[in-house]
């Protein structure tokens, strides 16, 4: 089998077709919902008009940090996610239809219409997400320590970009997760740019792994938004995790190919970083490599995209046939009853 | 003609201006915060400062709120006059203890002896589509607590003439602008974004409300958003012959009683409308100042529109169900007229 990474992987070929399929179902996801996003906001731009209003920030390119964590966790699992969800939310097996529906803004939406893109929540799965940057990771830890409290395997994962590494939140939740040794793993994708600000104005610290030993913990960094070497630093951390050896901070190179939001002028990154990056592109390479092995046919391949693909067209037609809530359903839910 | 020559600039150009130009005058002066450098901030408030003043004095952060504006009052200890942009006020969150028990505090636990001339400046406010944690105005929540200035001006002129005292003030300024008003061109257009701003340097006082229509049978009061929809209700109500006063607010802390007063006075029926939550908010605030201070004044029971208490909701017919619009506003009044 073709090298990905650096090393020779050793990851079973059911893992790497999920994987792919996933990946596949993501871009096509985004790519929907960009299309999506646009409709009513042309010919004149109006964030808040439109089949699906509000900001909206894709994660498009970002594809290999949440399949290669995900893959190794189950549903007992949790996972918590920033304002740029849905990668980790479909690879955690968020429920399609009731997400979209949720960013549609709908009554079938996993929260009623009342959380929107930024705010999905789905307890059958253990997932949830946010928009306030870094605000994800204490949740994480209670959920590792509820782990730990009820004597079970289950872990924590954190998602956050780059930037969120340099918020308090995060130094005081590593820090806890630490010295109460919980079964937390947080995620940090580089995708270069917190907003417009890149990373080499935000941090003096090369790579945000390199502040596990601040902790006393372990780190690991997986370089050219690799999936395969995501998936072993994952599989190791994943490991320590559940057998009680603490908490591990993974930061994976990973690419924005969209704009912070959609909608962004872009005008603070080169023309040309984008067109190199896509070059790189992920999913490219990992079909390249599955279609080079004797045991994936091209039939193979096309059957898992076309169903990939369906799932997401269904998704959104459920999410577009589906009705807007009552008005006044707004004053429900503030408590539980 | 005179109108034509008129300089029309949008609320987000107008704030950055008077930045500018304060910047121009006192070497003192410096901006900080999130995407406020190239980007010239996520609502424009700091457009082309960079281009101009350089990295040495505007300043991109890290995602690190409680280290900048901490860092902002450390400075203005030391003499400097900071503007440090908080970029939606709903991240208060991450670093309220700095803003609350420090900014506001300082200079009245030193007796005075310290002072903190800095500026906090927020956007605030929703209608579009950016749910719970992106769309609150939290007046009340500032104006709650006693030590800091808190302005919200409703357009251009304003947003330029209190942003020139808020940085000239010696005290700590929050300074709120209704995302909806700075005139973006990714946002709704509304012509009230747009405004008449002298090019020179003006200021408009940090604790007056406007009159901004006058009527003789019902005062409203409303902020930023809130008054432009007054305004739009009372000319729907003059149709009908029933005459409202608008008054926009402006300044939360200090609030402007003797406007409002003076206005019940004349009207003798009060609805307050505002942009946050109804419980404990500002339209109590005005009710409880008219109740102590017009009570015999008052023709009929005084009234308010509001959020009501509830998180801003993500989905379009939720959200506008609970912020308050011009036709609730309208229909508040014609229901206060019919029971007086
Ligand atoms: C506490 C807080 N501060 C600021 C923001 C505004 N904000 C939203 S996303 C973002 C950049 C996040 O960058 P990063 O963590 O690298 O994630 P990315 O967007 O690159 O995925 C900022 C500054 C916020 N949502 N919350
Ligand atoms: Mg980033």
């Amino acid at each position: 089998m073709t090298k990905f990474g650096e090393k020779q992987p050793a990851v079973s070929l059911e893992k790497l077709e999920w994987m792919y399929e996933q990946m596949v179902k993501i871009r096509y996801y985004e790519d929907q919902m960009a299309e999506a996003y646009m409709e009513g906001k042309t010919p004149v731009f109006n964030i808040g008009a439109g089949t699906v209003p509000g900001e909206m920030h894709l994660a498009t390119g970002q594809e290999p940090a949440a399949v290669g964590i995900c893959v190794h966790l189950t549903k007992e699992d949790t996972v918590t996610a920033p304002h740029r969800p849905h990668h980790h939310a479909i690879a955690k097996g968020v429920d399609l239809k009731k997400m979209t529906a949720e960013i549609f803004g709908k009554e079938t939406g996993l929260g009623k219409g009342k959380g929107g893109h930024m705010h999905l929540f789905d307890p059958e799965v253990k997932f949830s997400c946010g928009g306030i940057v870094g605000a994800g990771i204490p949740h994480a830890v209670g959920a590792a320590m509820t782990s730990k409290m009820k004597g079970k395997d289950s872990v924590a994962v954190a998602f956050i970009g780059e930037g969120a590494a340099n918020a308090g939140a995060f130094h005081e939740s590593l820090n806890l997760a630490a010295v109460w040794n919980l079964p937390l793993i947080v995620v940090v994708e580089d995708n270069s740019y917190g907003i417009s600000v890149p990373k080499k104005a935000s941090t003096s610290v090369e790579s945000n792994d390199l502040r596990a030993s601040a902790y006393g913990i372990a780190g690991a960094y997986v370089k050219d938004n690799d999936p395969i070497a995501m998936y072993k630093a994952s599989e190791e951390a994943v490991a320590r995790a559940r057998n009680g050896q603490g908490p591990t901070i993974i930061e994976i190179e990973t690419y924005r190919y969209l704009g912070h939001f959609q909608g962004d002028p872009e005008l603070y990154r080169d023309e040309t970083e984008v067109p190199g990056l896509r070059q790189l592109d992920p999913i490219t390479k990992l079909r390249k490599m599955l279609s080079e092995s004797e045991s994936v046919s091209e039939a193979d391949l096309e059957t898992m995209e076309k169903r990939a693909k369906q799932e997401v067209d269904e998704a959104y037609q459920f999410a577009r046939d589906s009705s807007y809530p009552d008005p006044e359903s707004a004053l429900k839910d503030v408590f539980s009853s | 003609m005179e109108t034509a020559k008129k300089r029309m600039l949008t609320g987000n150009k107008a704030m950055a201006e008077a930045i500018s130009q304060e910047m121009e005058k006192d070497p003192n002066v410096f901006v900080l915060g999130e995407d406020i450098g190239k980007y010239g901030g996520i609502f424009g408030s700091t457009q082309g400062l960079i281009e101009k003043f350089g990295p040495e004095r505007v300043l991109d952060t890290p995602i690190s709120e409680t280290a900048f504006i901490g860092a902002a009052i450390g400075a203005a200890a030391e003499g400097m006059r900071p503007v440090a942009e908080l970029m939606f006020v709903d991240f208060f969150g991450v670093c309220m203890d700095q803003i609350y028990n420090h900014m506001a505090k300082i200079p009245y636990m030193s007796g005075g002896n310290v002072k903190l001339p800095m500026v906090l400046m927020t956007s605030v406010g929703g209608g579009y589509r950016d749910a719970a944690q992106h769309s609150q105005t939290l007046y009340a929540t500032f104006a709650h607590m006693p030590g800091m200035k808190v302005v919200a001006p409703s357009n251009p002129y304003d947003l330029k003439g209190m942003m020139v005292s808020a940085i000239r003030d010696d005290n700590p300024v929050v300074f709120m602008f209704h995302k909806s008003l700075q005139g973006l061109g990714w946002m709704k257009q509304l012509d009230v974004a747009v405004d008449h701003v002298p090019e020179e340097s003006y200021t408009v006082p940090l604790d007056k409300a406007k009159v901004v229509r006058e009527g003789k049978d019902v005062t409203i009061v409303g902020i930023q958003m809130m008054t432009h929809y007054a305004v739009e209700a009372a000319e729907r109500l003059a149709k009908e012959g029933i005459e409202a006063e608008v008054i926009d607010l402006r300044s939360l802390a200090p609030i402007d009683k003797d406007t409002i007063i003076e206005s019940v006075k004349k009207t003798h029926r009060l609805l307050v409308v505002d942009e946050d939550y109804l419980s404990y908010g500002m339209t109590a605030e005005v009710s409880a100042i008219v109740a102590e201070e017009a009570f015999f004044e008052m023709e009929a029971p005084i009234s308010r529109l509001a959020i009501p208490d509830v998180p801003i909701p993500y989905s379009g017919v939720l959200e506008d169900f609970v912020i308050p619009g011009p036709n609730n506003i309208y229909e508040q009044v014609k229901k206060m007229m019919d029971e007086a």
